[in-house]
Protein backbone atom coordinates (compact mmCIF):
# COMPACT_ATOMS: atom_id res chain seq x y z
CA UNK A 1 0.00 0.00 0.00
CA UNK A 2 1.40 3.42 -1.03
CA UNK A 3 1.36 5.49 2.03
CA UNK A 4 2.92 9.40 2.80
CA UNK A 5 6.30 10.47 4.57
CA UNK A 6 3.65 11.95 6.63
CA UNK A 7 1.63 8.88 7.06
CA UNK A 8 4.62 7.13 8.04
CA UNK A 9 5.79 9.71 10.46
CA UNK A 10 2.68 9.44 12.40
CA UNK A 11 2.42 5.86 12.27
CA UNK A 12 5.92 6.08 14.06
CA UNK A 13 4.61 8.17 16.65
CA UNK A 14 1.79 6.37 17.24
CA UNK A 15 4.15 3.51 18.10
CA UNK A 16 5.78 5.04 20.99
CA UNK A 17 2.51 5.53 22.96
CA UNK A 18 2.12 2.51 25.01
CA UNK A 19 -0.76 1.19 26.27
CA UNK A 20 -2.23 2.94 29.65
CA UNK A 21 0.00 5.64 29.24
CA UNK A 22 -1.02 9.16 29.89
CA UNK A 23 -0.06 11.15 26.36
CA UNK A 24 0.53 15.15 26.38
CA UNK A 25 -0.95 15.70 22.96
CA UNK A 26 0.84 17.98 20.59
CA UNK A 27 -0.62 20.14 17.40
CA UNK A 28 -0.46 19.13 13.87
CA UNK A 29 0.74 15.03 13.32
CA UNK A 30 0.94 14.13 17.02
CA UNK A 31 -2.94 14.82 17.28
CA UNK A 32 -3.30 12.46 14.45
CA UNK A 33 -0.64 9.90 16.11
CA UNK A 34 -3.09 9.84 19.27
CA UNK A 35 -6.20 8.83 17.29
CA UNK A 36 -4.02 6.02 15.67
CA UNK A 37 -3.01 4.83 19.29
CA UNK A 38 -5.90 4.99 20.41
CA UNK A 39 -7.97 2.66 17.96
CA UNK A 40 -4.80 0.52 17.56
CA UNK A 41 -2.45 -0.71 20.38
CA UNK A 42 -3.17 1.94 23.33
CA UNK A 43 -6.82 1.77 23.50
CA UNK A 44 -6.44 2.98 27.60
CA UNK A 45 -4.58 5.45 26.53
CA UNK A 46 -5.06 9.47 28.01
CA UNK A 47 -4.98 12.22 25.75
CA UNK A 48 -3.84 15.21 27.53
CA UNK A 49 -4.64 19.03 25.27
CA UNK A 50 -2.60 22.31 26.91
CA UNK A 51 -5.41 24.07 26.10
CA UNK A 52 -7.54 22.50 29.13
CA UNK A 53 -9.20 18.97 27.66
CA UNK A 54 -8.22 15.91 28.96
CA UNK A 55 -10.00 12.89 26.54
CA UNK A 56 -10.00 9.22 26.69
CA UNK A 57 -11.63 8.48 23.47
CA UNK A 58 -10.38 10.35 20.39
CA UNK A 59 -12.65 13.13 18.80
CA UNK A 60 -15.22 11.88 16.22
CA UNK A 61 -14.22 14.25 13.57
CA UNK A 62 -10.81 15.92 12.41
CA UNK A 63 -8.92 18.71 14.50
CA UNK A 64 -7.32 21.63 12.93
CA UNK A 65 -6.44 22.94 16.37
CA UNK A 66 -6.99 21.35 19.75
CA UNK A 67 -9.02 23.94 21.12
CA UNK A 68 -12.12 23.10 18.17
CA UNK A 69 -15.55 22.13 19.47
CA UNK A 70 -15.38 18.72 17.99
CA UNK A 71 -12.55 17.93 21.32
CA UNK A 72 -14.89 19.24 24.12
CA UNK A 73 -17.64 17.15 23.15
CA UNK A 74 -16.98 13.88 24.42
CA UNK A 75 -14.26 14.92 26.75
CA UNK A 76 -13.34 13.24 30.15
CA UNK A 77 -12.02 16.34 31.16
CA UNK A 78 -12.64 19.97 30.62
CA UNK A 79 -10.29 22.33 33.00
CA UNK A 80 -7.69 24.72 32.67
CA UNK A 81 -4.08 24.76 31.30
CA UNK A 82 -3.05 25.06 34.58
CA UNK A 83 -4.05 21.80 36.06
CA UNK A 84 -2.94 19.82 33.43
CA UNK A 85 0.40 21.52 34.22
CA UNK A 86 0.06 20.75 37.41
CA UNK A 87 -0.12 17.23 36.91
CA UNK A 88 2.53 16.83 34.67
CA UNK A 89 5.30 18.71 37.43
CA UNK A 90 4.37 15.76 39.45
CA UNK A 91 5.35 13.74 37.10
CA UNK A 92 2.03 11.95 35.60
CA UNK A 93 2.66 12.40 31.77
CA UNK A 94 4.33 9.47 30.20
CA UNK A 95 5.08 11.29 27.07
CA UNK A 96 4.68 14.29 25.22
CA UNK A 97 5.29 15.62 21.59
CA UNK A 98 6.29 18.76 20.56
CA UNK A 99 7.85 20.25 17.24
CA UNK A 100 10.50 22.65 16.40
CA UNK A 101 12.26 24.85 13.93
CA UNK A 102 15.80 23.50 14.96
CA UNK A 103 17.09 20.61 17.01
CA UNK A 104 20.70 20.14 18.17
CA UNK A 105 22.45 16.82 18.55
CA UNK A 106 21.41 17.00 22.05
CA UNK A 107 17.65 17.08 21.34
CA UNK A 108 17.72 20.64 22.53
CA UNK A 109 14.77 22.46 20.23
CA UNK A 110 14.16 25.79 19.25
CA UNK A 111 11.18 27.49 18.42
CA UNK A 112 12.17 31.15 19.53
CA UNK A 113 14.70 32.90 17.53
CA UNK A 114 16.97 32.50 14.43
CA UNK A 115 19.92 34.00 15.42
CA UNK A 116 20.60 36.47 18.27
CA UNK A 117 17.45 37.19 20.11
CA UNK A 118 18.05 40.59 20.88
CA UNK A 119 17.97 41.01 16.95
CA UNK A 120 17.20 38.10 15.56
CA UNK A 121 17.14 36.78 12.12
CA UNK A 122 13.64 35.24 12.26
CA UNK A 123 11.18 35.61 14.74
CA UNK A 124 9.21 32.15 15.66
CA UNK A 125 6.27 32.00 17.21
CA UNK A 126 7.79 30.40 21.10
CA UNK A 127 7.57 28.31 23.11
CA UNK A 128 3.69 27.31 23.56
CA UNK A 129 3.36 25.01 25.74
CA UNK A 130 6.76 23.05 24.38
CA UNK A 131 8.92 24.00 27.29
CA UNK A 132 7.05 22.89 29.84
CA UNK A 133 7.20 19.30 27.93
CA UNK A 134 10.31 19.38 27.57
CA UNK A 135 10.96 20.12 31.14
CA UNK A 136 8.27 17.53 33.07
CA UNK A 137 7.34 14.78 30.96
CA UNK A 138 9.21 11.43 31.34
CA UNK A 139 9.42 10.77 27.82
CA UNK A 140 9.78 13.94 25.03
CA UNK A 141 9.71 13.02 21.48
CA UNK A 142 10.08 15.60 18.79
CA UNK A 143 8.36 15.59 15.01
CA UNK A 144 10.66 17.90 12.82
CA UNK A 145 11.17 17.54 8.57
CA UNK A 146 15.08 16.26 8.58
CA UNK A 147 17.15 18.83 6.78
CA UNK A 148 20.55 20.74 7.22
CA UNK A 149 19.37 23.74 8.68
CA UNK A 150 16.94 22.64 10.96
CA UNK A 151 19.37 19.72 12.30
CA UNK A 152 22.42 21.79 14.22
CA UNK A 153 25.06 20.84 16.12
CA UNK A 154 24.07 23.53 18.73
CA UNK A 155 20.73 25.46 18.49
CA UNK A 156 22.03 29.08 19.57
CA UNK A 157 18.39 29.35 21.55
CA UNK A 158 17.21 26.77 24.19
CA UNK A 159 13.18 26.84 24.14
CA UNK A 160 12.93 23.24 25.24
CA UNK A 161 15.58 21.46 26.22
CA UNK A 162 16.56 17.87 26.14
CA UNK A 163 19.83 17.26 27.23
CA UNK A 164 21.46 20.27 27.39
CA UNK A 165 25.16 20.07 27.06
CA UNK A 166 25.25 16.17 27.77
CA UNK A 167 25.29 13.33 30.54
CA UNK A 168 24.46 14.92 33.79
CA UNK A 169 23.10 18.37 32.31
CA UNK A 170 19.63 17.87 33.29
CA UNK A 171 20.23 16.50 37.30
CA UNK A 172 22.60 19.72 37.20
CA UNK A 173 20.64 21.92 35.84
CA UNK A 174 17.27 20.80 38.52
CA UNK A 175 15.28 18.99 36.32
CA UNK A 176 13.35 16.31 37.60
CA UNK A 177 13.02 14.13 34.92
CA UNK A 178 13.08 13.47 31.20
CA UNK A 179 15.10 13.90 28.32
CA UNK A 180 14.21 13.69 24.75
CA UNK A 181 14.03 9.64 23.51
CA UNK A 182 12.79 10.05 19.85
CA UNK A 183 13.13 12.39 17.00
CA UNK A 184 10.84 11.39 14.08
CA UNK A 185 11.89 12.59 10.81
CA UNK A 186 10.95 12.40 7.10
CA UNK A 187 14.01 10.55 7.11
CA UNK A 188 14.09 7.98 10.21
CA UNK A 189 13.88 7.84 13.57
CA UNK A 190 16.82 9.24 15.76
CA UNK A 191 17.66 8.31 19.49
CA UNK A 192 19.58 9.42 22.37
CA UNK A 193 23.18 7.35 22.80
CA UNK A 194 22.58 5.72 26.13
CA UNK A 195 26.20 6.91 27.03
CA UNK A 196 26.75 10.37 25.17
CA UNK A 197 23.44 11.28 24.85
CA UNK A 198 23.99 12.47 21.75
CA UNK A 199 21.56 11.28 18.78
CA UNK A 200 22.09 8.64 16.09
CA UNK A 201 20.23 7.19 13.99
CA UNK A 202 18.01 4.19 15.03
CA UNK A 203 15.95 3.43 11.88
CA UNK A 204 15.88 4.54 8.54
CA UNK A 205 12.85 5.19 6.87
CA UNK A 206 12.05 2.93 3.55
CA UNK A 207 13.52 4.07 0.27
CA UNK A 208 16.03 6.77 2.20
CA UNK A 209 20.09 6.38 2.23
CA UNK A 210 22.59 6.34 5.01
CA UNK A 211 23.70 9.30 2.88
CA UNK A 212 20.73 11.12 2.81
CA UNK A 213 21.03 11.32 6.35
CA UNK A 214 24.71 12.61 6.59
CA UNK A 215 23.62 15.15 4.01
CA UNK A 216 20.82 16.98 5.86
CA UNK A 217 22.49 16.65 9.43
CA UNK A 218 24.22 19.46 10.61
CA UNK A 219 26.29 17.92 13.05
CA UNK A 220 28.87 14.26 11.97
CA UNK A 221 25.82 11.86 12.50
CA UNK A 222 26.35 8.69 13.62
CA UNK A 223 24.54 5.36 13.19
CA UNK A 224 23.47 2.93 16.08
CA UNK A 225 24.81 -0.74 15.39
CA UNK A 226 21.53 -2.31 15.06
CA UNK A 227 20.32 0.42 12.87
CA UNK A 228 17.73 -1.11 11.12
CA UNK A 229 14.66 -0.18 8.49
CA UNK A 230 11.71 1.68 10.07
CA UNK A 231 8.61 -0.59 9.42
CA UNK A 232 6.33 1.20 6.73
CA UNK A 233 2.77 1.77 8.09
CA UNK A 234 0.84 -1.46 7.71
CA UNK A 235 -2.26 -1.59 6.32
CA UNK A 236 -4.48 -1.51 9.31
CA UNK A 237 -2.87 1.60 10.07
CA UNK A 238 -3.25 3.54 7.43
CA UNK A 239 -7.05 2.06 7.55
CA UNK A 240 -7.40 4.30 10.79
CA UNK A 241 -5.08 6.77 10.03
CA UNK A 242 -6.79 8.00 6.71
CA UNK A 243 -10.76 7.13 8.64
CA UNK A 244 -9.50 10.20 10.80
CA UNK A 245 -7.90 12.41 7.88
CA UNK A 246 -9.84 11.47 4.95
CA UNK A 247 -8.70 14.35 2.65
CA UNK A 248 -5.05 13.66 4.14
CA UNK A 249 -4.50 17.31 5.39
CA UNK A 250 -2.31 17.08 7.77
CA UNK A 251 -0.61 14.02 6.08
CA UNK A 252 -0.62 14.67 2.65
CA UNK A 253 0.09 18.61 1.82
CA UNK A 254 3.57 19.92 1.86
CA UNK A 255 5.14 20.47 5.31
CA UNK A 256 5.89 23.87 4.01
CA UNK A 257 3.43 26.11 6.33
CA UNK A 258 5.88 24.39 9.19
CA UNK A 259 9.04 24.83 7.78
CA UNK A 260 11.11 27.87 8.55
CA UNK A 261 11.29 30.73 5.99
CA UNK A 262 14.10 31.29 4.17
CA UNK B 1 -33.07 46.22 40.30
CA UNK B 2 -30.15 45.15 39.44
CA UNK B 3 -27.98 47.58 37.96
CA UNK B 4 -27.12 46.86 34.42
CA UNK B 5 -23.72 46.62 33.18
CA UNK B 6 -24.79 46.17 29.71
CA UNK B 7 -23.05 48.44 27.52
CA UNK B 8 -21.95 48.52 23.15
CA UNK B 9 -18.48 46.86 22.33
CA UNK B 10 -17.62 50.85 20.83
CA UNK B 11 -18.27 51.89 24.52
CA UNK B 12 -16.93 49.27 26.24
CA UNK B 13 -13.75 49.65 24.25
CA UNK B 14 -12.96 53.58 24.15
CA UNK B 15 -14.15 53.63 28.42
CA UNK B 16 -12.38 50.92 29.44
CA UNK B 17 -9.31 50.28 27.19
CA UNK B 18 -7.25 52.73 27.54
CA UNK B 19 -3.91 53.90 25.97
CA UNK B 20 -0.36 52.04 27.57
CA UNK B 21 -3.25 49.21 29.08
CA UNK B 22 -1.74 45.64 29.65
CA UNK B 23 -4.82 43.70 28.00
CA UNK B 24 -5.82 39.71 28.69
CA UNK B 25 -7.11 39.07 25.24
CA UNK B 26 -7.37 35.51 23.75
CA UNK B 27 -6.78 33.33 27.62
CA UNK B 28 -8.75 30.30 26.32
CA UNK B 29 -5.57 29.27 23.32
CA UNK B 30 -7.42 28.16 20.30
CA UNK B 31 -10.96 28.71 21.43
CA UNK B 32 -13.54 32.14 22.39
CA UNK B 33 -10.70 34.41 21.10
CA UNK B 34 -12.74 38.35 21.22
CA UNK B 35 -11.76 38.89 18.11
CA UNK B 36 -14.81 41.56 17.63
CA UNK B 37 -12.88 43.21 20.73
CA UNK B 38 -9.46 43.40 18.59
CA UNK B 39 -11.02 44.86 15.73
CA UNK B 40 -12.83 47.76 17.63
CA UNK B 41 -9.28 48.68 19.30
CA UNK B 42 -8.33 49.20 15.52
CA UNK B 43 -11.05 51.01 14.72
CA UNK B 44 -11.01 53.22 17.85
CA UNK B 45 -6.99 53.40 17.09
CA UNK B 46 -5.56 52.46 21.03
CA UNK B 47 -2.23 52.32 21.10
CA UNK B 48 0.62 50.98 23.35
CA UNK B 49 -1.14 48.11 24.65
CA UNK B 50 0.68 45.25 26.31
CA UNK B 51 -0.93 42.22 25.01
CA UNK B 52 -0.92 39.12 27.25
CA UNK B 53 -2.26 35.99 26.75
CA UNK B 54 -0.93 32.35 26.49
CA UNK B 55 -1.65 31.39 22.63
CA UNK B 56 -4.49 33.83 21.10
CA UNK B 57 -4.06 32.65 17.33
CA UNK B 58 -3.73 35.62 14.56
CA UNK B 59 -5.30 37.81 17.07
CA UNK B 60 -1.58 39.28 18.33
CA UNK B 61 -0.69 39.29 14.86
CA UNK B 62 -3.55 41.88 13.71
CA UNK B 63 -3.10 44.04 16.92
CA UNK B 64 0.66 44.17 15.95
CA UNK B 65 0.24 45.34 11.89
CA UNK B 66 -2.04 47.56 13.11
CA UNK B 67 0.45 49.30 14.82
CA UNK B 68 -1.61 49.03 18.00
CA UNK B 69 1.05 47.13 20.37
CA UNK B 70 3.83 48.33 22.23
CA UNK B 71 4.79 44.74 23.70
CA UNK B 72 3.69 41.05 24.45
CA UNK B 73 3.80 38.45 26.92
CA UNK B 74 3.07 35.63 25.92
CA UNK B 75 4.04 32.04 24.90
CA UNK B 76 3.05 31.65 21.72
CA UNK B 77 2.26 34.26 18.63
CA UNK B 78 1.62 33.14 14.56
CA UNK B 79 -1.27 31.53 13.27
CA UNK B 80 -1.85 28.21 14.76
CA UNK B 81 -3.08 25.54 11.80
CA UNK B 82 -1.41 27.44 8.78
CA UNK B 83 1.84 28.75 10.07
CA UNK B 84 4.09 31.98 11.56
CA UNK B 85 2.77 35.20 11.65
CA UNK B 86 3.75 37.43 8.82
CA UNK B 87 3.11 40.75 11.39
CA UNK B 88 4.84 39.49 14.21
CA UNK B 89 7.82 38.66 12.16
CA UNK B 90 7.90 42.25 10.36
CA UNK B 91 7.74 43.33 13.69
CA UNK B 92 10.66 42.38 15.23
CA UNK B 93 12.89 41.25 12.09
CA UNK B 94 12.42 44.80 10.44
CA UNK B 95 10.60 47.06 12.76
CA UNK B 96 7.25 47.26 10.93
CA UNK B 97 5.33 49.26 11.87
CA UNK B 98 7.19 49.06 14.84
CA UNK B 99 9.61 47.07 16.99
CA UNK B 100 7.71 45.44 19.71
CA UNK B 101 8.92 44.29 22.79
CA UNK B 102 8.31 40.59 23.74
CA UNK B 103 8.36 39.09 27.40
CA UNK B 104 8.71 35.36 26.22
CA UNK B 105 6.61 32.83 28.55
CA UNK B 106 5.54 29.10 28.41
CA UNK B 107 2.24 28.61 28.69
CA UNK B 108 2.75 27.14 32.00
CA UNK B 109 4.87 30.27 33.52
CA UNK B 110 2.22 32.32 31.96
CA UNK B 111 -0.31 30.49 33.78
CA UNK B 112 1.89 31.18 36.88
CA UNK B 113 1.75 34.64 36.62
CA UNK B 114 -1.68 35.25 36.36
CA UNK B 115 -2.42 32.91 38.60
CA UNK B 116 0.26 34.59 40.99
CA UNK B 117 -1.45 37.80 40.60
CA UNK B 118 -5.46 36.09 40.86
CA UNK B 119 -4.10 34.98 44.36
CA UNK B 120 -2.21 38.47 46.09
CA UNK B 121 0.99 36.53 45.26
CA UNK B 122 4.27 38.19 44.17
CA UNK B 123 5.71 34.84 42.31
CA UNK B 124 4.74 31.24 42.13
CA UNK B 125 8.11 28.59 41.84
CA UNK B 126 7.91 26.22 39.37
CA UNK B 127 10.64 23.35 38.17
CA UNK B 128 8.93 24.31 34.01
CA UNK B 129 11.78 26.36 32.38
CA UNK B 130 14.98 25.32 33.73
CA UNK B 131 17.47 24.76 31.45
CA UNK B 132 15.72 27.04 28.95
CA UNK B 133 16.86 30.46 27.19
CA UNK B 134 13.58 31.35 28.44
CA UNK B 135 15.34 32.52 31.78
CA UNK B 136 17.77 34.93 29.69
CA UNK B 137 15.35 36.77 26.76
CA UNK B 138 13.30 37.27 29.94
CA UNK B 139 15.12 38.51 32.73
CA UNK B 140 11.97 38.64 35.40
CA UNK B 141 11.97 35.23 35.90
CA UNK B 142 14.07 34.63 39.16
CA UNK B 143 16.08 31.06 40.01
CA UNK B 144 16.53 30.23 43.40
CA UNK B 145 18.06 27.35 45.24
CA UNK B 146 16.29 26.18 48.60
CA UNK B 147 18.48 23.07 49.77
CA UNK B 148 18.89 20.92 46.66
CA UNK B 149 15.82 21.87 45.07
CA UNK B 150 16.23 24.66 41.93
CA UNK B 151 13.15 26.42 41.18
CA UNK B 152 12.11 29.22 38.88
CA UNK B 153 10.18 32.00 40.28
CA UNK B 154 7.38 33.19 37.91
CA UNK B 155 6.21 37.03 38.59
CA UNK B 156 2.69 37.75 39.27
CA UNK B 157 1.03 39.61 36.63
CA UNK B 158 -2.24 41.74 37.19
CA UNK B 159 -3.28 43.31 33.77
CA UNK B 160 -5.37 46.52 33.38
CA UNK B 161 -8.06 44.41 31.55
CA UNK B 162 -9.23 40.82 30.65
CA UNK B 163 -11.96 40.64 27.61
CA UNK B 164 -13.47 37.78 27.94
CA UNK B 165 -15.78 35.61 25.86
CA UNK B 166 -18.49 33.70 27.37
CA UNK B 167 -21.78 31.71 25.89
CA UNK B 168 -24.21 33.92 28.04
CA UNK B 169 -24.42 36.07 31.02
CA UNK B 170 -26.82 38.45 32.78
CA UNK B 171 -27.36 41.90 32.86
CA UNK B 172 -24.68 42.19 35.80
CA UNK B 173 -21.88 40.08 34.25
CA UNK B 174 -22.81 36.93 36.23
CA UNK B 175 -22.04 34.31 33.03
CA UNK B 176 -21.89 30.38 32.29
CA UNK B 177 -18.90 29.22 30.42
CA UNK B 178 -18.29 26.03 29.03
CA UNK B 179 -15.58 23.75 27.10
CA UNK B 180 -11.76 23.99 27.79
CA UNK B 181 -10.80 27.29 30.10
CA UNK B 182 -7.19 27.44 29.66
CA UNK B 183 -6.33 30.59 31.21
CA UNK B 184 -10.11 32.18 31.76
CA UNK B 185 -9.99 32.21 35.52
CA UNK B 186 -6.35 33.07 36.27
CA UNK B 187 -7.40 36.51 33.74
CA UNK B 188 -10.80 36.95 35.06
CA UNK B 189 -9.25 36.89 38.86
CA UNK B 190 -5.95 38.80 38.45
CA UNK B 191 -7.01 42.01 36.23
CA UNK B 192 -8.72 44.99 37.28
CA UNK B 193 -11.64 45.16 34.85
CA UNK B 194 -13.10 42.50 32.84
CA UNK B 195 -14.91 43.08 29.74
CA UNK B 196 -17.06 40.23 29.16
CA UNK B 197 -18.51 39.26 25.42
CA UNK B 198 -21.66 37.05 25.35
CA UNK B 199 -23.02 35.33 23.04
CA UNK B 200 -26.54 35.58 25.01
CA UNK B 201 -28.17 38.03 27.60
CA UNK B 202 -30.26 35.94 29.78
CA UNK B 203 -32.54 36.16 32.75
CA UNK B 204 -30.14 36.21 36.40
CA UNK B 205 -32.14 32.93 37.35
CA UNK B 206 -30.68 31.00 34.21
CA UNK B 207 -27.04 31.71 35.77
CA UNK B 208 -28.48 31.14 39.21
CA UNK B 209 -29.83 27.83 38.26
CA UNK B 210 -26.19 26.29 37.68
CA UNK B 211 -23.52 28.36 39.72
CA UNK B 212 -21.40 25.97 38.99
CA UNK B 213 -20.36 26.44 35.51
CA UNK B 214 -19.95 30.68 36.43
CA UNK B 215 -16.08 30.66 36.27
CA UNK B 216 -15.82 34.42 37.60
CA UNK B 217 -18.18 36.26 40.03
CA UNK B 218 -20.06 38.92 38.43
CA UNK B 219 -19.29 41.99 41.15
CA UNK B 220 -15.76 41.06 39.43
CA UNK B 221 -17.14 42.14 35.70
CA UNK B 222 -16.66 45.88 34.79
CA UNK B 223 -19.16 46.04 31.43
CA UNK B 224 -21.06 42.96 29.45
CA UNK B 225 -21.31 43.45 25.84
CA UNK B 226 -24.39 41.46 24.05
CA UNK B 227 -22.02 40.77 20.74
CA UNK B 228 -23.52 37.44 19.08
CA UNK B 229 -20.53 36.13 16.62
CA UNK B 230 -17.51 37.85 18.91
CA UNK B 231 -14.82 35.09 18.62
CA UNK B 232 -15.48 34.66 14.88
CA UNK B 233 -12.98 33.32 13.10
CA UNK B 234 -12.24 31.26 16.48
CA UNK B 235 -14.78 28.84 17.87
CA UNK B 236 -17.50 28.70 20.53
CA UNK B 237 -18.79 25.22 21.75
CA UNK B 238 -22.35 24.93 21.45
CA UNK B 239 -22.92 27.99 19.37
CA UNK B 240 -20.11 28.01 16.09
CA UNK B 241 -17.34 26.00 14.65
CA UNK B 242 -13.97 27.35 13.62
CA UNK B 243 -13.83 28.95 10.33
CA UNK B 244 -10.39 27.18 9.15
CA UNK B 245 -10.59 28.57 5.88
CA UNK B 246 -10.41 32.28 7.43
CA UNK B 247 -7.14 31.34 9.09
CA UNK B 248 -5.65 30.19 5.69
CA UNK B 249 -6.35 33.27 4.06
CA UNK B 250 -4.84 35.24 6.16
CA UNK B 251 -1.71 33.17 6.35
CA UNK B 252 -1.65 33.61 2.56
CA UNK B 253 -2.64 37.58 2.23
CA UNK B 254 -0.55 38.85 4.77
CA UNK B 255 2.71 37.40 3.54
CA UNK B 256 3.70 40.64 2.07
CA UNK B 257 2.65 44.08 4.25
CA UNK B 258 0.57 45.19 0.97
CA UNK B 259 -1.55 42.00 1.16
CA UNK B 260 -2.24 43.06 5.05
CA UNK B 261 -3.11 46.72 4.56
CA UNK B 262 -5.38 45.54 2.05
CA UNK B 263 -6.73 42.51 4.74
CA UNK B 264 -7.07 44.77 7.31
CA UNK B 265 -9.02 47.63 5.33
CA UNK B 266 -11.12 44.61 4.39
CA UNK B 267 -12.35 43.06 7.81
CA UNK B 268 -11.35 45.68 9.56
CA UNK B 269 -11.06 49.31 8.55
CA UNK B 270 -13.52 49.97 6.64
CA UNK B 271 -16.39 48.34 8.51
CA UNK B 272 -17.67 50.62 11.61
CA UNK B 273 -19.11 47.69 13.35
CA UNK B 274 -19.22 43.97 14.50
CA UNK B 275 -23.00 44.05 13.07
CA UNK B 276 -21.24 45.01 9.72
CA UNK B 277 -18.72 42.24 9.95
CA UNK B 278 -21.15 39.13 10.42
CA UNK B 279 -22.86 41.05 7.38
CA UNK B 280 -19.95 40.79 5.10
CA UNK B 281 -19.53 37.57 6.75
CA UNK B 282 -22.86 36.24 5.41
CA UNK B 283 -23.85 33.08 4.47
CA UNK B 284 -19.85 32.38 5.59
CA UNK B 285 -20.81 32.51 9.71
CA UNK B 286 -24.32 31.04 8.60
CA UNK B 287 -22.67 27.65 7.66
CA UNK B 288 -20.28 27.53 10.57
CA UNK B 289 -23.19 27.56 13.21
CA UNK B 290 -24.04 24.43 14.97
CA UNK B 291 -27.18 22.63 13.92
CA UNK B 292 -27.29 20.03 16.04
CA UNK B 293 -27.78 20.24 19.57
CA UNK B 294 -25.52 18.18 21.92
CA UNK B 295 -27.01 18.92 26.03
CA UNK B 296 -25.29 17.71 28.86
CA UNK B 297 -27.58 15.97 31.20
CA UNK B 298 -29.13 18.48 34.14
CA UNK B 299 -27.35 18.65 37.65
CA UNK B 300 -29.87 18.74 40.55
CA UNK B 301 -29.01 21.69 43.01
CA UNK B 302 -32.50 20.31 45.13
CA UNK B 303 -32.16 21.50 48.98
CA UNK B 304 -35.45 20.39 50.31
Amino acid sequence: MEYTTEELMVVAAAREIRDSEIVFVGMRLPMLAFCVAKRLHAPNAIGFFECGIVRDEPPEELLYTMGDPANIAGASWCTSTNNLMFLMQQGLIDIGFIGGAEIDQYGNVNTSYLGDYTSPKVKLPGSGGAADIACLSNRLMVIMPHEKRRLVKNVNYITSPGYGTGPGWRQETGLPRGGIKALITNLGILRADKVTKVLIVDTIHPGISKEQIIENTGWDIQFSPDCSETPPPTEEELEVLRSIDPKGFWTKRQTSEVKTPQ
Amino acid sequence: MPSSKIMSLEDAVSRHIQNGDSVVMGACLESMIPFAAAYEIVRQKKKDLTLIAPISDILFDILIGAGRARKIIAAWSGNVSAGLGYNYRRSIEQGIPHRIEVEDHSNFSLGLALLAGSMGVPFLPTRSLLGTDLLKSNPRFHVQSLGEETLVYVPSLNPDVAILGVQRSDIEGNAHFWGNLGLFQEAGMSSRKVILLAEEIVPKEVIASDPNRVMIPGFKVTAVVHCPGFAHPSPVPGYYKRDHDFFTEYHRETKKLEGFKNWLNTWVISINSHNEYLARLGQRFEKLKVKEPLFAAPVNYAYR
